[in-house]
């Protein structure tokens, strides 16, 4: 930068600016990012006190901490606050917001303004889901099933449906804008297969998001208007039909699993590679392996309806495109392991949450492929086995990948390193805890302990408690890197621009970057993870 | 292919190029990159609107092969020359519309104010039309859950059909004046003088939006008017 | 300047296409209000169905320029058109095998 403030400290994005409007009104897609940060991590709390109270709740047989009334409610509002107020933002519009300009060797993303709408509209559907759960909650599960969603329950449903819908625009603009970025806004030499896998990834979540969340919220109008005037589309007494609103709403929310396991794909193979110091194996398999799964979980989403009502034939359909996600789904976790392999592998913190994440979500795809059985699901519909499934997804997967992803990009986004020992420790102790909380759930299910109940009989108590003796452990393993990041903030060690000595676009610039990302134009010369050619240099 | 042979405009204030276009945003090297990424975008937003339809479309769809008498008894009761009319309205306003981004690409910047006025002169016909449609409608008691009566059998359905009616059309006439929101920003732009041979882009956009919003209304139109008319 | 002056700017199509699509489109609109009041059977909601699509095409293709932009268009228009048939076919898959009404 300028030669005369070369004594002064390095101006960057976070010291660019000052005050609370050079904030609130930036177009910085890192500032964007960090915006995001703050807003999930205080809805991921806000959910995890509702996870905290449900397993309360299970640790006995009667419903004696809360009555059946508020259980319901403290169900519906983990998932929708976790749902579609942390995990779907989450990796999109944190890392995704900060990384995809960088990691393409762009200044920013194409449309800046656009993305600050974004986190402003995020912003206005949160308040008016917090308003719904301020103002007494919701009781209908996230999944706002008809007809009790539109006659029959007398919360909030409104307010929350309003918010879903506007938070929706949110997703959508996201993707929106990082398709054009990634077409158009790439460095030079940085081709579509020399990009990281992680945008790869991004690219595909920005497709489910843009071609299914509109659906989603049509769906979501459609149920506040049946609401209001009785329209009829869902409601049997007009001839209208229930099942529709199945159909219409796992449309978008079965690709919407998608919308938060790629983009934790996405990371895990920027770790793996980074930690093994390896170029991914079969580069392109994984790159098309994330497309195919956003065009292959269009296809799948009748397997939540099984014993909803639906007709046979279209359920054995449905069973039998379901297994087609899980061949791109095992592409991806076969060529991370054959990466692995003779990999000078180093365990630093981001690496312990990527295999983590490899261990619980193949346990996740698996019991998935139970419940894309028609027989085998129509057993275990409704009971904890589905609730140890997706959670082994979305928590095992998902959020693993997110946390190890903020561990792996932490020093590039405040420029500061955090102690790793303890950040290995907290990975360590979330995995623990995640296996103690949902694995038990597994056995619940299988022995017919059904989901959205406040109370079962005694013989399954041993497992509850088991299940919300895990959930605290997994608590303090979600306490301990909220500590010590902040701490990092301020006393961590300074990082340098390349922490990890990993390849990679994000990693050439200084740590925290300058406002426009790069002091020149980066030109790419290399595929994504040419990694082979530093082992060479070296020896 | 993004091209990148200005990289000068890395820091805007102070380096770019003295040369460069008074239109181009900091984070884009050229005109042509940034033309590119915005009729992108609108592509891919206007794939979004067709998903956001979708759903209606598929409510339509099932119903309609569900109830295909009901659905004649109820669509016969629409004005079919005010439909038509409508639609020869909203097809002229699409012509004026490709006329306006015509003259902006030949940099003729009265005509493009002018055709754009047409443009929208005729996207209030349209909706006034349709606000004339949706009185008669109300005055037959057509309009589901106020006072709804409808003559013939099965009423209920009925009901059904005219509330995908209101929400197809409702949604259709929402985006019209969304649209006519958009058109009055580009005519004071262009009033302004802010469009060039070398960036009129909004008004490019501005028209892929208009036409989309078109033909939604050619599907709506014999999907809602023309069901069993020669009965 | 000059260059991106070049760059920036569309394929300017003559004038009087314009109003020959215009006049296309004014053509089919007549004919499918015309077709509507005879009784085809089941033809009716195909033939209204297929004018509308080329209709829509002829909007697409001439006066929103998708004839002459790049593939890229094209991918992003017709993975419209596939999703929205993967949410209309697959629904209708359902309900064709239930038994309609049932």
């Amino acid at each position: 930068m300028d030669t005369d403030t070369l004594a002064l400290p390095r101006t960057h994005y976070l010291n660019a600016e000052f005050g609370l409007a050079s904030w609130l009104l930036t177009t910085d897609h890192k500032r964007i990012g960090l915006l995001f940060l703050g807003s999930i991590s205080m809805f991921f709390v806000l959910g995890g006190i509702f996870a905290g109270m449900i397993r309360l709740e299970l640790l006995t047989p009667p419903g004696d901490l809360v009555s059946d009334d508020t259980y319901n409610k403290l169900f519906t509002m983990h998932g929708i606050v976790m749902i579609f107020m942390f995990l779907i933002p989450s990796i999109p519009s944190v890392m995704g917001n900060f990384f995809v300009p960088i990691m393409i060797g762009a200044r920013d993303l194409a449309f800046p303004r656009l993305n600050l709408l974004s986190w402003y509209i995020f912003m206005i559907g949160g308040c008016f889901t917090l308003y719904a759960i301020v103002t007494g909650g919701v009781d209908t599960g996230w999944t706002f099933y008809t007809p009790f969603s539109t006659m029959a329950s007398t919360s909030n449903v409104m307010a929350a449906a309003v918010g879903i819908f506007i938070m929706g625009f949110s997703s959508i603009l996201t993707g929106l804008n990082f398709i054009v970025t990634i077409h158009t806004m790439r460095a030079p030499g940085m081709t579509w297969f020399r990009m990281p896998l992680f945008l790869w990834a991004m690219y595909a979540t920005s497709l489910i998001n843009v071609l299914g969340t509109p659906v989603l919220a049509i769906t979501i109008v459609s149920v506040a208007l049946e609401r209001a005037f009785h329209l009829g589309i869902f409601d049997p007494a007009y001839g209208g039909d229930p099942l529709l609103f199945q159909h219409l709403f796992w449309f978008y929310s079965h690709p919407a699993v998608y919308i938060m396991i790629l983009p934790s794909m996405g990371i895990v193979s920027e770790l793996i590679a980074a930690f093994s110091r390896k170029n991914i194996f079969g580069y392109t398999f994984v790159a098309f392996s994330s497309l195919a799964i956003a065009v292959f979980g269009f296809l799948v989403w009748g397997h939540h309806m099984f014993v909803a009502g639906m007709s046979v034939y279209g359920a054995m359909i449905f069973s039998v495109l379901s297994f087609l996600v899980a061949v791109p789904s095992a592409v991806k976790v076969f060529n991370w392991t054959a990466t692995l392999y003779k990999g000078s592998v180093s365990y630093q913190t981001p690496m312990l949450y990527a295999l983590g994440f490899i261990g619980l979500f193949t346990i996740g795809g698996l019991t998935g492929l139970f419940l894309a059985s028609l027989g085998i699901d129509v057993h275990v519909t409704d009971t904890y086995f589905v609730v140890a499934h997706f959670h082994y997804i979305m928590v095992g997967g998902a959020l693993m990948g997110y946390l190890g992803g903020l561990h792996y990009w932490w020093p590039k986004m405040t420029g500061r390193m955090y102690p790793d020992l303890w950040g290995r420790v907290a990975a360590v102790v979330t995995f623990l805890g995640f296996n103690l909380t949902f694995f038990p759930q597994f056995i619940l299910g299988y022995l017919g302990m059904p989901r959205r109940y406040h109370a079962y009989p005694p013989e399954f108590q041993a497992l509850n408690v088991l299940s919300t003796a895990g959930a605290s452990v997994m608590g303090i393993g979600y306490l301990m890197p909220a500590i010590y990041l902040f701490w990092s903030l301020k006393y961590g060690p300074i990082a340098g621009p390349n922490p990890w000595g990993a390849k990679g676009l994000e990693w050439t610039t200084p740590s925290p970057p300058p406002t426009f990302n790069f002091d020149e134009t980066p030109v790419v010369t290399e595929p994504a993870y040419a990694y082979d050619t530093v082992e060479k240099k070296l020896a | 292919m993004p091209k990148h042979e200005s990289s000068s405009a890395l820091v805007p204030d102070e380096n770019a190029a003295p040369a460069s276009d008074p239109a181009l945003r900091h984070h884009f090297d050229d005109l042509a990159q940034q033309h590119e990424a915005a009729t992108l975008g609108m592509w891919l937003f206007l794939a979004t609107e067709v998903m956001f339809f979708g759903g209606l479309f598929s409510a339509y769809m099932i119903y309609r092969v569900w109830y295909p008498g009901t659905w004649g008894d109820a669509s016969r009761t629409l004005d079919i020359t005010l439909g038509t009319v409508n639609t020869i309205v909203l097809i002229t306003s699409s012509l004026t519309m490709a006329l306006a981004v015509h003259a902006a690409a030949t940099n003729e910047r009265r005509k493009v104010m002018s055709f754009l006025v047409v443009t929208m002169v005729l996207g209030v016909a349209f909706l006034g039309i349709k606000s004339f449609e949706y009185y008669q409608k109300f005055a037959e008691h057509h309009v589901p859950g106020l006072d709804f009566r409808f003559e013939g059998q099965a009423p209920e359905r009925a009901n059904l059909f005219f509330s995908l009616y209101f929400a197809m059309t409702g949604l259709h006439a929402l985006h019209m004046i969304i649209g006519l929101g958009i058109l009055s920003v580009i005519l004071y732009m262009a009033w302004r003088g802010r469009f060039t041979e070398a960036w009129h882009t909004p008004v490019e956009i501005s028209g892929l939006y208009w036409h989309f919003v078109d033909i939604i209304w050619i599907f709506l139109f014999p999907l809602l008017y023309l069901v069993d008319r020669h009965r | 300047m000059n260059q991106q002056a070049h760059a920036a700017s569309h394929v300017i199509v003559p004038r009087s296409m314009y109003f020959t699509i215009f006049a296309a489109l004014i053509v089919l609109t007549g004919l499918t209000t015309f077709v509507a009041f005879f009784d085809l059977g089941l033809a009716n909601p195909i033939v209204a169905l297929s004018i509308a699509v080329l209709k829509a095409s002829l909007v697409v293709l001439f006066f929103m320029h998708m004839k002459y932009s790049s593939r890229l268009t094209w991918i992003i228009g017709g993975a419209a058109v596939f999703w929205l048939g993967i949410l209309l076919v697959l629904i209708l898959s359902d309900y064709a095998m239930r038994g309609w009404g049932g």
